[in-house]
């Protein structure tokens, strides 16, 4: 077995007492002593703290420093429209193989500073990193140049209600941000010198909140200070999946993978319109367009089992006459929703929210019913 | 009334024919937050090592084993709604289930409280 790597906050995890465990060849932590619901509850509450470092950051650097010419080459291996983003705009996204099966998803953000306005940022899942660069190294042209950062960049997560009250003291100027936009700025907060920093408000939890993305040496610094706050607990990766699919956000390699299409996985909200054609000129995108015209593929929906008993990934979903219908992808206990919680592909004529279904689990038909996505509201801050 | 211990972490209290099985705090402790508990139907006829209940977190389920043989008697209810009870007194409140037990000698392969804390020690 090849050793763990680990983040640079690595011995502070261990001091909180967290639990660590192997994740992406990682030694992350999954639990700290407050365990997997109180932080779950307290993130939805407050705020939470998450070392998601493991996850890959990655420029991309066009030459000549014309925006157009990294967008497009972009655009040719995700579905999403590229050359539109303003500077400080992200989206999210999906790497596609040539048969429309995801490869990864991952957020883009067009850089908003001065002088790098040029630039892309990338953040992909810790699990598909490695084959991601490889994947952009093989398809981006001379002209465009993919630096990787993970020898240099940590990146942590703020999420909950409180992020933007605790993080304005640090830089009043991200009370400003909206959801999906990014800016490059210093925090300094109760810090002696201050912390130079990617901060973008977008998260993985459906709650409003920060990524912030600072260099390895500063991050020990500003996890200290952010987690001197009242509001503000670590909160381990346990949580973090828990948070995710109350918010009914899709986890790579358990509810998209290269089997599905980002429309079955019912990503077609991330696709701008013009970009929904066979011709749009991206790896995968007929399949994408012939997934929009055929109303019959299955369909990623939420799940919601009667009853207490959770039903976990695998679950087989089955009609009230026991066929086969389908499979769950991502299930558990949601904290937040105070019940079992799931995710999972349906055929087509099975999606429409409260069609009833039945789970086999341990051998035993429990009722479900279809949900709509989310469980839990999303609080996204969208602008006062 | 004795207490007996299993190396996967169940505890069998004996009082008579009758045993009422739960799991122990070190056990609990390491499973985080109950939050659903399946226990067996009445009148199950368990073999030492069989599945006897479910319990899950909010990670993930893990399974109960009988530690001894025998018929299921009775549940705890109290489960169903307020799991969290293996949380709180898992030593107590929060057992699982009584069984009849089928042959006493399989209590001699189980450990004492005393070898169970070493057991924990060790691990």
């Amino acid at each position: 077995m090849t050793e763990l790597k680990q983040t640079a906050l690595h011995a502070r995890h261990v001091a909180l007492g967290a639990k660590m465990v192997p994740f992406a060849g990682y030694d992350m932590p999954v639990q700290y002593p407050l365990g997997v619901l109180k932080e779950h509850l307290h993130t939805r509450e407050k705020a939470g703290l998450f070392d998601v470092s493991h996850m890959g950051q990655v420029f991309l650097m066009p030459s000549g420093k014309n925006f157009a010419t990294a967008a497009k080459a972009l655009e040719t291996l995700v579905p999403a429209d590229i050359q539109s983003l303003e500077p400080g705009q992200q989206r999210y996204s999906q790497f596609l193989n040539a048969n429309g099966g995801i490869l990864d998803d991952l957020m883009i953000s067009r850089l908003g500073m001065k002088g790098y306005e040029h630039v892309l940022y990338l953040v992909v899942n810790a699990g598909c990193k490695v084959a991601d660069y490889a994947h952009l190294e093989a398809h981006m042209p001379e002209t465009v140049s993919v630096m990787v950062k993970d020898e240099t960049l940590s990146l942590i997560a703020l999420q909950g209600p409180s992020a933007a009250k605790v993080l304005t003291a640090f830089n009043s100027a991200v009370g400003d941000l909206v959801f999906m936009t990014h800016t490059d700025l210093e925090l300094t907060g109760s810090m002696e010198t201050p912390v130079w920093a990617h901060v973008s408000r977008s998260g993985y939890t459906g709650e409003d909140g920060y990524e912030i993305s600072v260099k390895h040496e500063d991050v020990g610094r500003l996890v200290d200070a952010l987690l001197a706050h009242d509001d503000v607990e670590a909160i381990g990766l346990g949580a973090r999946d828990s948070l995710r699919l109350e918010a009914g956000l899709c986890l790579y390699g358990h509810d998209i993978d290269t089997s599905v299409s980002p429309i079955e996985a019912g990503l077609f909200w991330s696709i701008q319109k013009h970009r929904r054609n066979a011709d749009a000129g991206y790896l995968g995108a007929a399949r994408v367009a012939a997934d929009i015209a055929d109303k019959s593929t299955k369909r990623l929906v939420g799940i919601k089992p009667e009853g207490r008993a959770p039903a976990r990934e695998h679950t087989e979903v089955q009609d009230l006459d026991g066929n086969r219908i389908g499979e769950i992808t991502s299930g558990g206990f949601g904290p937040t929703a105070g019940g079992p919680v799931a995710m999972g592909y349906v055929a087509r004529k099975f999606t429409k929210a409260g069609t009833d279904v039945q789970l086999i689990v341990r051998g035993k038909a429990r009722l479900a019913k279809i949900a709509k996505l989310p469980f839990a509201p999303h609080n996204y801050y969208r602008g006062a | 009334m004795s207490t007996y211990f299993t190396e996967d972490h169940e505890w069998i209290k004996v009082d008579g024919e009758i045993g009422t099985v739960g799991i122990s705090a070190y056990a609990a402790n390491a499973l985080g937050d109950v939050v659903f508990v399946e226990l067996p139907d009445i009148g199950a006829e368990l073999d030492k090592g069989d599945e006897a209940a479910v319990v899950e977190s909010v990670k993930a389920a893990s399974e109960v084993y009988a530690p001894i043989g025998g018929e299921v008697t009775a549940v705890n209810e109290v489960l169903e709604d307020a799991p969290e009870t293996v949380n709180a007194t898992p030593d107590g409140d929060g057992w699982f289930l009584k069984i009849k037990i089928a042959d006493a000698d399989e209590l001699s392969s189980l450990m004492d409280e005393a070898k169970y804390k070493e057991y924990c020690d060790g691990l």
